[in-house]
């Protein structure tokens, strides 16, 4: 029987993880909600944002050691930069992929954003190779102690700065011209035209909005879980899983969602065994997807699908 | 409303398809299932130099042969890479060492050329499995050297045995070499030392330490699980207790819920099984969560991308492997030195870089190659038995080896010593000083 102190830990690493889940499936929602695409891509962001960091901030070797990286760049320029080129992969994949296949089908649209992921996986492959790399920890020091249970510096990071994260977001979404107008064409798109607003304009910002968000989600956890080139498939499908949970559209459902997800995983593997972590993760679709399509959260059953409102 | 739902049935379908997909590249465990037949094993694109190595012009009395072919395959890429690649550099330098100098000098006194047919197994054993598969039938290899993990090793047995071409291992674990009945199978051999040796030295330290109660945790792979299960014989026999057994999947890089097991388990020293890719991520964690136990891991983590990937982390790490890496620091007079040292040489001058105890493992492999070639030509089934009975007390890189129909391994406990890491470098550690470390 674990002690209390086991569970705490093992809670407490899940809501470390559960966080990154909790942030790309927000990205997946704002996509979701604005342009109707989920895209796959989504966890790719998080690993290009988390390995430009790694690369301008510490010595790195890159193209199979061909050349050597070693600006060792302040940590808050190299996350800003990092996070920089992921909205910059974000804005092309709208541009080059989303964009022109506007009038396909929602399933045509999502097979562009897997080849987008697919490529870009082989791309960092390519530059930094196989090896597990590490950000240095914002903070140093000895980690706190919290009911027995250890509470590294960066997970405090992590779960402050995903709470900022989400409390601006949602400023933003309720106070900026820009958020109401992106609400405004994911709840009325016809509508949201008729008033001026421009639907690819909206597409564009939400795809960097969303590429930011991922970004971000990688670099804080980058000094937690170390970055491997194909960490991004199994986070876009655990964001995916989050988003699912949550009922799809809904955004405070989705990082609800992705707490619950990581508390879960962390159980299941400490308690039972870690080689069930992803299993219990998939169990969790099932079930959420038999009992209640419109999530965990919303008691109101399917809509959350119909009612596409941020 | 229904336009939604199609999406949302799409996107379950793609899904699907994507796990199905992904179920290859994430697993490293061999599962013959899992990989789809038309991924074939890339040759590694720094072919053989071998090949194109100057022809002697001098030395006009010699009679060239045909050329001697062998099959070599190693991780060049995935997660063994950084115990594959210097692997692949040394048997590629040593084949052009050998050219350089005229070749093989066959029974038959002829000058044969050693060409290496090079493979990539990717770090994965179904293709290790058909790299060998494309040596034997296309290549027609004599002798087959490589297979960095124990996975690819284990896996390409039937093969090799099928074909009857003898194999020469560079991974570690016993069920390489070793049938379940404790015979040794008879066309594989292997140059690391194997698990159990590791994990009696390490003993040897509890021992010194007055340890009793410990924590055992590795990769759940072919070599965690023969590790693992080597300390398990290895503690028992010593009277010390395992407090804690547990094990993670290859690639993983969270293991918060190990470490908390550990934790609550509260053993006097935690000993770790696995490669740098693992290895590394579970001692910065380690560390982060302030655990005090002290850290002890095996042979698997001895190259430089463990520190440099673990950094203020791998402070202290204490762990059993061959000697190269502390050469400098051994007695003058160690047998090995001087082959030690002369590899290292060269290593160094050709790469500019340290050569690993991995790399030796290679190095020992194709200097038995070049040796039973010398003796009996191109025949596998006669370099079998050659290797079988005429590898004794050759001193090589990993030890000094003595093979036999009952030990196809030839080196144990004797070729390991004890090495701490200390500020990004190895110290050696004298047996009579293992209770004042860490």
């Amino acid at each position: 029987m674990p002690s209390s102190e086991q569970l705490a830990q093992l809670i407490l690493s899940g809501i470390t993880q559960g966080s990154i889940y909790a942030l790309i499936a927000l990205g997946f929602v704002t996509i979701y909600n604005v342009t109707g695409v989920i895209n796959f891509s989504q966890g790719e962001f998080a690993v290009i944002g988390a390995f430009v960091a790694i690369t301008l901030s510490q010595k790195v070797l890159l193209w199979h050691g061909q050349m050597t990286a070693s600006l060792e760049w302040p940590l808050p320029v190299a996350a800003l930069i990092g996070v920089a080129s992921a909205v910059l992969i974000g804005v092309l994949l709208y541009r080059l992929g989303i964009q022109p296949s506007r009038n396909a089908s929602p399933l045509s649209q999502i097979v562009v954003t897997i080849g987008a992921s697919i490529a870009l996986r082989g791309l960092v492959l390519l530059a930094w190779g196989t090896d597990p790399y590490r950000l240095t920890p914002f903070t140093e020091g000895p980690p706190f102690d919290l009911m027995g249970a250890i509470l590294t510096r960066q997970s405090v990071w992590v779960m402050g700065l995903t709470v900022v994260f989400v409390v601006s977001l949602f400023l933003f979404f309720k106070y900026t011209l820009i958020g109401k107008a992106l609400r405004a064409s994911s709840a009325n798109p016809g509508a949201a035209r008729l008033m001026g607003i421009n639907p690819r304009w909206m597409g564009l910002i939400a795809f960097a909005l969303s590429a930011g968000l991922s970004a971000l989600a990688g670099i804080v956890v980058a000094p937690v879980t170390f970055m491997t080139f194909d960490r991004g498939l199994m986070l876009s499908l655990k964001g995916f899983v989050a988003m699912i949970m949550g009922g799809l559209t809904d955004p405070v459902g989705a990082v609800v969602g992705g707490l619950i997800l990581g508390v879960v995983e962390s159980l299941a593997a400490g308690l039972i065994s870690s080689g069930y972590r992803d299993a219990f993760t998939f169990a969790i679709l099932v079930v959420v997807l038999l009992v209640r399509l419109g999530g965990f959260i919303k008691g109101r059953k399917g809509e959350a699908l119909e009612r596409a409102g941020l | 409303m229904k336009n939604k739902l199609n999406i949302l049935i799409s996107a379950l379908a793609v899904f699907g398809l994507l796990l199905a997909a992904c179920a290859t590249p994430t697993t490293e465990a061999p599962k013959p299932t899992a990989a789809p037949a038309q991924s074939t094993a890339v040759p590694a694109t720094k072919a053989p130099e071998a090949t194109k190595a100057p022809e002697p012009t001098k030395a006009p009395e010699v009679v060239k042969g045909d050329p001697y072919t062998v099959g070599a395959f190693f991780s060049s890429t995935g997660p063994a890479s950084s115990l594959g690649q210097p692997e692949v550099d040394t048997a590629n330098m040593m084949a052009e060492q050998f050219n350089k100098a005229g070749g093989i000098k066959g029974p038959d006194g002829k000058m044969h050329e050693l060409v290496v047919k090079m493979y990539d197994d990717q770090s994965d054993p179904t293709k290790a499995v058909e790299a060998v598969k494309k040596i034997v039938e296309s290549d027609k290899a004599l002798v087959i050297v490589g297979g960095t993990s124990s996975g690819a090793s284990v896996a390409v047995n039937e093969t090799v045995t099928k074909a009857k071409v003898p194999f020469i291992s560079v991974a570690s674990s016993s069920a390489i070499v070793t049938k379940a009945d404790g015979s040794q199978h008879e066309w594989v051999f292997k140059t690391p030392q194997q698990n159990l040796p590791v994990a009696q030295v390490q003993i040897d330290w509890l021992k010194a330490k007055g340890f009793t109660k410990i924590a055992s945790v590795g990769v759940n792979d072919a070599f965690g699980k023969d590790s693992m299960a080597a300390m398990k014989k290895a503690a028992g026999d010593a009277k010390i207790t395992l407090v804690y057994e547990g094990t993670f999947e290859p690639k993983t890089t969270d293991f918060s819920a190990q470490i908390t097991a550990i934790k609550a388990a509260a053993p006097e020293a935690v000993i770790v099984h696995a490669v740098p890719a693992e290895g590394a991520p579970f001692t910065v964690q380690y560390r982060d969560l302030g655990l005090k136990f002290p850290l002890v891991h095996n042979h698997g983590i001895g190259n430089q991308a463990f520190i440099d990937t673990a950094k203020t982390a791998s402070n202290g790490v204490l762990f059993p492997i061959g000697k190269i890496l502390v050469i400098d620091q051994l007695a003058a007079n160690d047998p090995q030195k001087p082959v030690i040292d002369k590899y290292i040489a060269d290593y160094k001058a050709k790469f500019n870089k340290v050569p690993s105890s991995f790399g030796g493992h290679a190095w020992d492999a194709m200097m038995m190659v070049k040796m039973a070639l010398e003796a009996v030509g191109p025949d596998s089934a006669k370099i079998r038995d050659y290797l079988e009975t005429k590898i004794v007390k050759f001193i090589g890189i990993s030890g000094i080896f003595t093979i036999d129909a009952k030990d196809h391994t030839g080196i144990g406990k004797e070729s390991l010593v004890m090495v701490q890491i200390k500020d990004g470098k190895w110290l050696y550690v004298d047996p009579k000083d293992y209770a004042k470390v860490p």
